[in-house]
């Protein structure tokens, strides 16, 4: 039976030269990139990138499908422009506050949901997220279907203007690049490499003495934190917090950027997150026919393309991404 | 007459009654639900479009050949269930081999795409779909007026439910179905055809929610959103029911109608949320859900 | 290589003076007025505004006779979803990179009081002839926007004093359980009870809801003699759909929509919606010249009929062309709204009417009954007028909006 992720079947060694190789270069690109495309595509795209990696480190690395993850993306919005605009936070406190809101979250959803194993478990994330989403629906801080409008972007440490788009732009790679070191440097510890036991084989992971409930609620948390670092950094950039970000079909989308950037590669989802948002813009004006390709897409990725772009790249030059 | 909570028994009975009506909607989709996922191990998140196609289905056959609700019961449920044999061949049969989450997200897929088609053609306010002529109208009950049409709701998904679960636990090709998904090399070396077997109960599970969808037609908003949002909650009781039981999705769905109804009337803000916090606190103490199997 | 330098140089101002003589007698930034209609294409408000509105927003441009008058105009159009933020972000990138002048439509109060801060801060034009949230003209008012066709605030007065004038004196609310149907039933209420009528109880539905059986048994055994629909879209439909099941107006109670258009109507069916009360700005079937738009939008959109949003688009498109034309620019979007409140405003569709300095558009409302099947003698002839009301009452008074730019 096929595992759901960690396809690339080559042997490799623990750490391989293409991925600090591919980091350098994919830094590289972000910061020439403001001069050649608008830089607020750029900044939802890396806001979604984040979000994407953090949801890759469930599914990828432990072998979790949450199918809820809309909520901590969605809340640590809504938090963080609660504290911008009603409590006069500068950004990076509201950011902070959103994503332990995110991370808090993570930990209530993941004590109830770890009990559970696969589709049980997408299942209950699920249905936990939709609880949340009324709830969202409901509030009154939330604004309900207006969302939380005109957040200020205020000064970074009282000295960068964030209005100022540049300075935002830098101010959301900073962050992203710092969560996807972070992200990475969980993948490559021993930490990670227990992780990745427990979705190779609990029951043997256990036979070993890893109280594996624990490390999974702990990545759990993990990527619910890192999810509300992206959903805080995008009410901030956007200057909105709406009902879209706690809705279903945004948890569906982070799987399918995934999917399509290819799981359980490091850098799938960045890949994966720009070529969907590149298709949502480009397919704005044929409104219409958005959801109908995006599950073209999905179809084609599980049927055929189970590696994802990122995970056929890496499998066509034997090397790891 | 007396009072319960501050609300007359007789409006109570009457909430207790429409509880009982949408329960039986969550019924007939759970009791899909639970066929395909306890025979197949596949979730099918499609579910909720096909519950639309079917009632598109009964509109078309109305506005196009003027075949009434009467046919579009039998009709619909064909033609939508030989839509999913049709999926389940080309596309589901190459995904038993992998994680299940695969067909979950192949289903996903699947939903997307048929509802965004629908919705490209259709738009979203939906059509209009009347009661069948002779099931207009309503008797008086005393503690409430009951349109004739709820009544036939309880009654046929009762029917339906039960001969389902009657079929699928005490007939013989009930027991072939249970054995081939516990040991499909086995039941095949006894000269069954399994995949057939398989392609023919996805296509029932579908035409069951197909059922649902032209039962509702004529109540509810024939639109392309109609499937999207009920399908999550539709999983969520079959989660507390327990995934592979059948009996377990049919009590619980009924049982969940009532509640909500219940929540309608005492807490009207919190009815849609109340299926959630069960199933937390269901899961909390049984995490297979209450008549599941441990996974 | 210097010489190659200096001819180009030479050659390159040359280039710059004749653009600028050429363009000196108008200053449209890029030379062109590019109008964008975005609004639901896809989802509940599709049939409401969408591909209709563009096509409104082309015809308006078309009988101003840009073309004769030399001035080059575009029209496009995009999907919103119904999601603020994906509306915003088209508002912001149609501004900065397709050098979009003027924003229409958006049928989505979130997405046009997003809309509203975006073209705010740009200082661009937005024809708000969409969306309903009276803070448009009250406390998110700008000097940038103008609220055309109708908001809460009209559609509570129109539908709630009139009905409690002709008898319908009881009120039971049934509300979806999110700001804006809350804004609506307190709107109503108020209305209702400064007319000498009464709320006899109300109840909270959660948005989306399917199945109404419930509340619609409390609405009846509440036996006010109104039930008030204080939801919009599906909800709305939902809740007539079913009230007709459950025999509430044969059982003598009538229902008030306080958000309903035609296309509701058209989607129930005159069967169920028979009976249904309901206020709006325009209706195709009232005037030669309405017929006459009515005949050439069904034409070109597939048998469908125009509705108020859509003809809104079409009187505020003309109208603003008509200020920028006067102004000989459109760069400046405060000065071009100031003008369209300058200029009186006159279209074939709304008559004469003027734009109020909070940016409120003021024309007659109109209160509609949905005709029985039998009386309705063509297609899309739904409606049949109950009541006028006139300009001067039908918008909230401009003192008690809390608009900052209403002096005093």
């Amino acid at each position: 039976m096929d595992r759901v992720a960690d396809p690339v079947a080559v042997v490799r060694p623990a750490v391989s030269w293409s991925e600090p190789v591919a980091f350098v270069v994919m830094t590289a690109l972000f910061v020439v990139a403001p001069a050649f495309v608008y830089p607020v595509f750029l900044m939802k795209a890396l806001c979604f990138a984040l979000f994407a990696c953090a949801f890759n480190l469930l599914i990828g690395y432990v072998g979790l499908l949450s199918f809820g993850h809309a909520l901590y993306f969605g809340w640590a919005g809504y938090v963080s422009a609660h504290a911008a605009k009603v409590w006069g936070l500068p950004p990076e406190a509201a950011i902070i506050l959103g994503t332990m809101v995110a991370g808090g979250l993570g930990l209530v959803v993941g004590a109830l949901a770890i009990r559970s194993q696969g589709i049980y478990f997408a299942m209950i994330t699920l249905a936990l997220a939709q609880m949340m989403y009324f709830f969202a629906l409901q509030a009154p801080f939330t604004g309900g279907e207006d969302g939380i409008q005109a957040v200020p972007r205020g000064k970074l440490f009282a000295v960068f203007d964030l209005a100022d788009q540049t300075t935002m732009y830098f101010f959301v790679l900073a962050v992203f690049l710092a969560c996807f070191l972070l992200i990475y440097r969980v993948i490559h510890s021993p930490f990670g490499e227990v992780l990745k036991a427990i979705r190779e084989n609990e029951p043997r992971a256990i036979s070993l003495g890893y109280k594996t409930s624990r490390y999974k609620l702990l990545a759990f948390v993990l990527s619910a934190t890192l999810a509300g670092v992206a959903g805080g950094t995008k009410a901030i950039v956007f200057q909105l917090a709406s009902l879209t970000d706690v809705h279903w079909s945004m948890s569906g989308e982070v799987v399918l950027m995934t999917l399509v950037g290819g799981l359980g590669t490091v850098f799938g989802p960045v890949a994966g997150a720009f070529v969907i948002v590149s298709m949502e813009n480009y397919l704005a004006q044929f409104g219409q026919w958005v959801t109908v390709i995006q599950g073209v897409v999905f179809v084609t990725c599980v049927l055929l393309f189970r590696r994802g772009v990122v995970g056929e790249l890496a499998n066509l030059l034997k090397i790891r991404l | 007459m007396f009072e319960i909570f501050g609300i007359p028994s007789q409006a109570l009975f009457g909430q207790l009654l429409i509880g009982l009506i949408n329960g039986s909607f969550y019924a007939l989709l759970s009791l899909g639900l639970a066929v395909i996922f306890g025979m197949l191990n596949i979730i099918n998140f499609t579910h909720g479009a096909q519950y639309m196609m079917g009632a598109f289905v009964a509109y078309l056959l109305l506005q196009h050949i003027g075949a009434n609700y009467w046919w579009a019961l039998i009709l619909a449920p064909i033609a939508v269930g030989l839509t999913g044999i049709v999926m389940e061949r080309l596309f589901l049969q190459h995904l038993y081999k992998l994680d299940h989450l695969y067909g979950l997200l192949l289903t996903f897929g699947i939903a997307l795409i048929i509802e965004g088609v629908f919705r490209n053609y259709y738009g979203s306010s939906g059509q209009p779909y009347q009661v069948p002529a002779l099931l207009q109208g309503g008797r008086n009950l005393g503690f409430m007026f009951l349109p004739n049409y709820r009544a036939w709701v309880i009654v046929f998904s009762l029917v339906v439910c039960i001969s389902t679960w009657f079929v699928i636990e005490r007939t013989r090709l009930g027991s072939y179905l249970r054995a081939a998904t516990e040991n499909p090399a086995l039941v095949r070396a006894f000269g069954i055809n399994v995949p057939r077997m398989i392609t023919l109960t996805y296509g029932f599970g579908v035409g069951l929610a197909a059922l649902a969808g032209v039962m509702a037609a004529p109540i509810y908003n024939v639109s392309p959103l109609m499937g999207s949002d009920l399908i999550v909650v539709v999983f969520a009781v079959v989660v507390i029911g327990g995934m592979g039981s059948i009996m377990g999705a049919i009590v619980t769905g009924f049982a969940l109608g009532v509640i909500e109804g219940l929540t309608k009337v005492f807490f009207p803000e919190a009815s849609n949320t109340v299926i959630f916090v069960i199933m937390a606190i269901v899961l909390l103490i049984r995490p297979s859900g209450l008549f599941g199997r441990a996974a | 290589m210097r010489r190659l330098f200096a001819i180009a140089a030479v050659g390159l101002a040359a280039l710059v003076a004749l653009f600028a003589a050429g363009t000196a007698h108008a200053q449209y930034t890029d030379g062109v007025i590019r109008i964008g209609v975005l609004n639901d294409m896809s989802g509940l408000y599709a049939d409401l505004g969408g591909q209709g509105s563009v096509f409104a927003a082309r015809q308006a441009v078309e009988d101003f006779g840009a073309a004769q008058k030399g001035m080059k105009v575009e029209v496009v159009g995009a999907d919103h979803q119904n999601k603020p933020d994906v509306g915003s972000s088209i508002a912001r990138s149609w501004i900065d990179r397709d050098k979009v002048d003027v924003i229409v439509d958006i049928p989505n109060s979130g997405v046009a009081l997003a809309v509203n801060e975006v073209v705010r801060e740009k200082n661009k034009v937005f024809l708000a002839s969409g969306p309903a949230s009276s803070d448009l003209t009250g406390a998110k008012c700008s000097p940038n926007t103008v609220h055309w066709t109708y908001d809460t605030w009209a559609l509570a007065n129109g539908t709630g004093k009139a009905i409690v004038r002709s008898g319908g004196t009881t009120w039971f609310f049934l509300t979806a359980d999110y700001a804006f149907g809350h804004a609506l039933e307190r709107d109503t209420s108020a209305v209702v009870e400064a007319n000498g009528g009464k709320v006899v109880g109300k109840v909270r539905h959660p948005l989306n809801t399917n199945d109404f059986s419930s509340f619609l048994l409390q609405a009846q055994s509440s036996k006010a003699k109104i039930i008030g629909l204080a939801n919009a879209g599906g909800d709305t439909i939902n809740s007539i759909k079913q009230a007709a099941e459950f025999g509430i107006v044969k059982g003598g109670q009538n229902l008030a929509g306080l958000l309903v258009f035609i296309t509701d109507v058209n989607s129930l069916g005159l069967q169920t919606a028979q009976g249904l009360i309901m206020t709006e700005a325009w209706y195709w079937d009232m005037t030669d010249d309405n017929r006459a738009f009515a005949r050439k939008f069904s034409a070109a959109l597939g048998g469908h009929y125009p509705t108020m949003v859509q003809a809104g688009v079409y009187a505020s498109v003309l109208h603003y062309l008509k200020a920028v034309e006067a102004l000989k620019s459109d760069a400046d979007g405060k000065a071009v709204v100031d003008k369209m409140k300058e200029l009186p405003t006159d279209d074939p569709l709304f008559g004469k009417g003027t734009i109020r300095a909070d940016g409120r558009k003021i024309h007659d409302m109109y209160l509609f009954e949905v005709k029985k099947p039998e009386e309705s003698k063509h297609p899309w002839d739904y409606y049949q007028l109950r009541a006028t009301i006139p300009a001067a009452e039908a918008f909230r008074p401009l003192k008690d909006g809390g608009c900052p730019l209403v002096g005093g």
